[in-house]
């Protein structure tokens, strides 16, 4: 790095207005997400007129249209972690070991699944919804004899299903960068095919796939079709995975659209949006220190 | 006018797949819209009606406005759906010329409009009516509004305590924001809060298909859902049709309302009349409401 500034050249007027043009390019992008940021806290703050931050977070009370209204969402927000965390103990396993598969040992397997896999993640999300809504909670229910088969479950399964690509591929990626020649060395020092993966490929890889399974929950969390088709939306803190449950994302998409503008309930929407912006950035931040931790090993 | 088809379509478009079924099933509550959102129908010269309120009366005034620029060109209609309370408030303000509301003037409207020396009139353009679903082979067929009230506040949970089935019931809500949930509350909780466990469902179409598809449940419609694939309950002993619906004897009934003011243009009087005449009431019928009666 420091040689390539030593070496590099005086920059012609092109390039000057070249590099300008993507710093303002950079800056729009940078100018945007700011701004977005103070509209989403501005349109939220005039909930704390009427509601308490303590009620908004801890009560399970979310009657928005009633009079006097009741905005606690607690429940919501456990729904959202529910689903999200059930659907990772899913796709976190079967996602990584796709993409060791797919990395280290598919062979010429690995052109037919690769493929594969990335027509999975090109599914529309409301396909999948309706594949919960039609196939799996009616077998759900007849299976398990539920009261309903629209459950937390349910829910997990399908988003794990979209999360399982992602993860998987950038699993793969992250294994596959990693140096040939540490491979080698391993099978040099005579460590079988296994051995290599297990304590070389994977460990040196580890930042990355850690990355891979924290993004993979942020899309999980973020998801919104599908759980407001399939997890039955009970505005209820779940007791079982077999309970209904209402995650943000849902309660955003069913209560947006025929709200009164300047209202406490569009207001207390802003602010679960608020909530679900920063539980987002949490996942992004922890995928982040987990990155660097790993690579310092 | 393709143009406001164009509208309407992308309107639904953006708020999803679900919501694209109501205005095509033709539903007799809660157009999804977005609030205070202003329509203006082009061709402009002449005096604009603008038309704000309720937003179960909101998709069928903007089809109503569509016809009526077909037949007056020339004419400017506004609609834009904000509730009820806010359409009138509005209309007492001076900034419409009509209010859509699902229910009658409040005391407190009143007042104000008299402090404001501003005579309100308001005329019955349809009435609405909400049907009680369950799955085909659920045994039971009727309930009394008291049942029906406990079942959704949470104090029955067993179809056998109401003739049925040893099954647990499943309620199926509407989502809190929709005119259907809201006519709900007011005319079968009476106010009071449904159960936090009830399943919540953003469209009629999805409560009927869920409906449809799970024997312990039970939901609400609007009459246009009502197909062969779940059964209507009997409430209070009425079956509900569009007629018991009309002559309201069906219990969970209202009438949904146009207010204007005395001094209205002669614009607003005009779209008024064509509402409440056949053509207006040939495109309520066509969307699942019942007709004014008398």
């Amino acid at each position: 790095m420091g040689q390539a500034l030593l070496l590099r050249p005086k920059l012609s007027p092109t390039e000057k207005g070249a590099r300008l043009f993507f710093l303002i390019c950079a800056l729009v992008a940078l100018g945007q997400m700011l701004l977005i940021m103070v509209f989403l806290l501005g349109e939220a703050a005039g909930l704390f007129k009427t509601t308490s931050l303590w009620d908004f977070l801890f009560s399970s009370q979310w009657y928005p249209t009633y009079d006097p209204p009741e905005f606690g969402a607690a429940a919501l927000i456990v729904g959202s972690l529910a689903v999200t965390f059930l659907s990772s103990l899913i796709a976190a396993p079967v996602g990584l070991c796709l993409a060791v598969f797919l990395a280290c040992l598919a062979g010429r397997w690995r052109e037919w699944i690769k493929p594969a896999v990335e027509l999975m993640a090109g599914i529309p999300s409301v396909v999948l919804g309706f594949l919960g809504l039609v196939v799996v909670a009616p077998f759900m229910r007849e299976v398990l004899d539920l009261p309903t088969g629209l459950n937390i479950l349910n829910a997990s399964v399908i988003l794990a299903l979209m999360a399982i690509p992602s993860i998987a591929s950038l699993g793969e990626d992250a294994l596959t960068a990693v140096p040939r020649e540490i491979q080698d060395a391993s099978y040099a020092l005579g460590a079988t095919r296994w051995e290599t993966i297990w304590r070389v490929t994977i460990p040196a890889a580890m930042s990355g796939l850690s990355t891979a399974v924290i993004l993979g929950l942020g899309r999980a969390l973020g998801e919104t079709l599908v759980v407001l088709m399939v997890a039955g939306g009970a505005a209820r803190i779940p007791g079982s995975l077999f309970d209904s449950a209402r995650p943000l994302t849902a309660t955003l998409a069913a209560e947006m659209g025929e709200t009164a503008i300047g209202s406490p309930h569009y207001h207390a929407l802003f602010a679960l949006g608020v909530v679900l912006f920063l539980l987002t950035l949490a996942f992004n931040l922890l995928a982040h220190w987990l990155g660097q931790k790993w690579r310092k090993r | 006018m393709g143009k406001i088809a164009a509208w309407i379509l992308s309107l639904l478009g953006a708020l999803g797949l679900c919501s694209g079924c109501e205005l095509g099933g033709g539903e007799a509550n809660s157009g999804r819209m977005d609030p205070a959102q202003a329509r203006v129908l082009d061709r402009p010269r002449g005096e604009t009606v603008r038309v704000s309120g309720s937003t179960t009366l909101l998709p069928i005034t903007l089809k109503a406005a569509e016809e009526y620029l077909k037949k007056f060109p020339g004419e400017i209609v506004t609609v834009s759906g904000t509730g009820s309370g806010e359409g009138v408030k509005s209309l007492i303000d001076g900034v419409v010329d009509l209010a859509a509301a699902s229910r009658d003037l409040k005391p407190a409207e009143v007042e104000r409009a008299r402090a404001r020396s501003v005579t309100l009139i308001g005329q019955v353009v349809a009435r609405d009516g909400l049907a009680v679903i369950v799955h085909k082979d659920n045994p039971v067929r009727s309930l009394s509004q008291e049942q029906l009230r406990g079942i959704y506040v949470g104090t029955i949970k067993n179809w056998s305590q109401v003739g049925g089935e040893n099954r647990v019931i499943v309620p199926i809500n509407r989502d809190s924001s929709s005119g259907t949930f809201e006519m709900w509350v007011e005319k079968v909780l009476l106010g009071d809060k449904h159960r936090p466990d009830a399943q919540v469902q953003s469209s009629s179409g999805a409560v009927a298909y869920a409906v449809a598809g799970n024997r312990n449940a039970i939901g609400y419609v609007g009459l246009g859902f009502l197909d062969g694939q779940v059964a209507a309950l009997t409430i209070d002993g009425v079956k509900v049709s569009l007629a018991t619906v009309e002559d309201g004897s069906y219990p969970i009934s209202r009438p949904l309302l146009m207010f204007s003011r005395s001094d209205a243009s002669h614009s607003a009087q005009r779209f008024l009349r064509y509402l409440l005449g056949p053509e207006g009431q040939g495109l309520l019928a066509a969307e699942g409401f019942a007709s004014a009666g008398e």
